[in-house]
């Protein structure tokens, strides 16, 4: 349930929520990390559920003394109403058998918020790329329908390539053909469940291998950036230099673990 | 699958999702009836019930709203346990009022008599001068699965007021991330985690990012942070998980702190403590010089 930070409940009408997937190298969430501290975005509640392992930390994205004691948890929702943008945080995996739950609780405060629509950024595993999808460009999008009739042809026009589908049964010859995320999490769950809903919702996702995976955060939201325009695109075409547009969060430091003992050498 | 370098075929494994997760939203995944009354028996196995002392009953309503409560102290691992054990709690001035019963396959609770500081268990005290302060002893694993039961059934879902909360617990040295290496580490050494109502100060520095804290210390906290309890998390990092005198003593500097204030038990109370604890652990202990 969507608990607020302060005494009253913030209005979502008509915002763009942004979410992550719990995916392979957790690119989603690497994703709304740059988006909630390039934007310097707004804790405004939590979503406190029992379907995601607990845990705890203080404010990841801290810039100062003052602002690093706040005490943040698994799921927590920011907001930029300037922009008309929230963004879900998930910071830690489900609990066993409980990830469907979840999707249900989830779509349900997704109505009850009244937000105009929801982009889910995700990734799937790169190594179930056939040849055509390893010679293309490694992202892929899908939208429901009530989505599609609002930015289909935006997405067109961007040249962006729809997620294909794949043989339900590969091993069979006549098998119809399904949508298949693998890595993905509860992205494929969500979508379905958004399209017979009737909610308007965007998948945005890359193909990944698992690793450091700070460069394909990076990349999926340039690449998201070229739709909504979160913040505006640099006029150089240099990517090392459009890579310094979004801000690393704090707590992306040490995120391979501690400094190594010099004994080792 | 996928293929290294090396011409291997493996495994692909990745830290974010697991191929059961998979499994699970598969719409085409055959509805099993006998799997699903398996998994509703593990579900009733790993149900987790708070027990009333005096009746051996469970409670059918949430501990904390069964009793009033002002101030709630607990403990979660056997270094906190045994500290609480050997500077606060004592059998003239607390009484023991519930007990924790809970399975999963790194513990079963032991029944609440003759416990010893090597048991697994979870037991809650009263004071009893003041029945509103409490003391939760808790040295039984609390499994993922298992932390939001135990937050329903000892604090229950509504939220609280005039109520203070403090967490001891301990995580291994390694957990912790530093530039340097953990080896140059003071080791143990104590840290906090505080709620935003929780207005005091801490006893020792909080903890920095990028560390994160996990398990039943966690799932208190977030509650706390949610609804609005002040509450404060003590986090000893040691490198001897087992009980240890250092690592024991190494939480003291909270002695001081508001939370603890008039329940710390005599001084010649808590040396026999100690050394009962030594007694255990004889020749595998190590001593503060």
């Amino acid at each position: 349930m969507f608990v607020p930070c302060g005494t009253s409940e913030p209005d979502f009408t008509g915002f763009t929520l942004l979410m992550p997937a719990v995916s392979v190298g957790n690119v989603g969430q690497l994703a709304i990390d740059l988006i909630i501290s390039t934007l310097n975005m707004c804790k405004v509640g939590y979503f406190y559920t029992d379907c995601l392992v607990p845990m705890v930390g203080n404010n990841p994205y801290a810039t100062a003394e003052e602002n690093s004691t706040e005490l943040s948890i698994n799921a927590e929702v920011y907001s930029l109403p300037s922009m008309n943008l929230m963004a879900l945080q998930l910071r830690s995996i489900f609990i066993k058998y409980k990830s469907k739950l979840f999707c249900e609780k989830l779509i349900s405060w997704m109505k009850s918020s009244k937000c105009a629509r929801v982009i889910v950024l995700s990734s799937s595993h790169s190594y179930h790329c056939d040849d055509q999808q390893l010679r293309s460009i490694p992202f892929r999008y899908l939208l429901t329908p009530e989505m599609e009739k609002s930015v289909g042809e935006t997405l067109q026009k961007l040249h962006w390539k729809e997620m294909e589908k794949s043989k339900s049964f590969p091993e069979i010859r006549d098998s119809g053909l399904c949508i298949r995320i693998p890595g993905g999490g509860i992205t494929k769950v969500l979508y379905t469940e958004s399209c017979s809903k009737g909610i308007q919702m965007a998948v945005v996702l890359k193909f990944v291998s698992e690793g450091d995976n700070i460069p394909d955060a990076f990349d999926l939201v340039r690449y998201l950036n070229d739709w909504l325009q979160i913040i505006k695109p640099q006029e150089c075409s240099d990517p090392t230099t459009s890579v310094s547009q979004w801000k690393m969060p704090s707590s992306w430091r040490l995120l391979f673990g501690s400094g190594l003992p010099p004994a080792l050498f | 699958m996928a293929a290294t370098f090396f011409g291997e075929v493996v495994k692909v494994r990745s830290r974010a999702v697991t191929e059961d997760e998979e499994d699970e939203e598969d719409p085409w995944a055959p509805d099993n009836p006998e799997d699903r009354e398996v998994r509703r028996e593990l579900e009733r196995k790993r149900e987790v019930e708070v027990l009333q002392t005096q009746t051996n009953l469970s409670l059918e309503i949430p501990l904390l709203e069964q009793y009033p409560c002002s101030k709630f102290i607990m403990a979660v691992g056997n270094n906190a346990v045994a500290f609480l054990s050997s500077f606060v709690l004592n059998s003239e001035t607390w009484e023991e009022i519930g007990s924790t019963k809970l399975w999963n396959e790194w513990c079963r609770t032991t029944d609440t008599t003759n416990l010893s500081p090597t048991d697994a268990f979870c037991v809650f005290y009263r004071l009893k001068s003041d029945p509103t302060v409490f003391l939760c002893q808790c040295s039984c694993y609390v499994a993922e699965d298992q932390q939001y039961q135990w937050l329903e059934k000892v604090f229950g879902s509504s939220p609280k007021r005039n109520l203070q909360i403090t967490i001891l617990t301990s995580r291994h040295v390694t957990d912790y991330k530093t530039p340097e290496s953990s080896c140059n580490l003071p080791s143990p050494f104590l840290k906090a985690l505080k709620t935003q109502s929780f207005q005091d100060a801490a006893c020792c520095t909080l903890l920095e990012q990028p560390n994160i804290v996990h398990d039943l210390p966690a799932a208190v906290l977030s509650y706390c942070q949610v609804w609005k309890i002040p509450a404060i998390l003590y986090l000893c990092y040691t490198d001897i998980m087992k009980l240890d005198l250092v690592t024991i003593e190494a939480f003291k500097p909270i002695l001081g702190s508001k939370s603890l204030k008039g329940l710390v038990k005599g001084f010649s109370l808590f040396l026999a403590h100690l050394k009962a604890i030594d007694t255990i652990n004889r020749g595998t202990i190590r001593i503060s010089m």
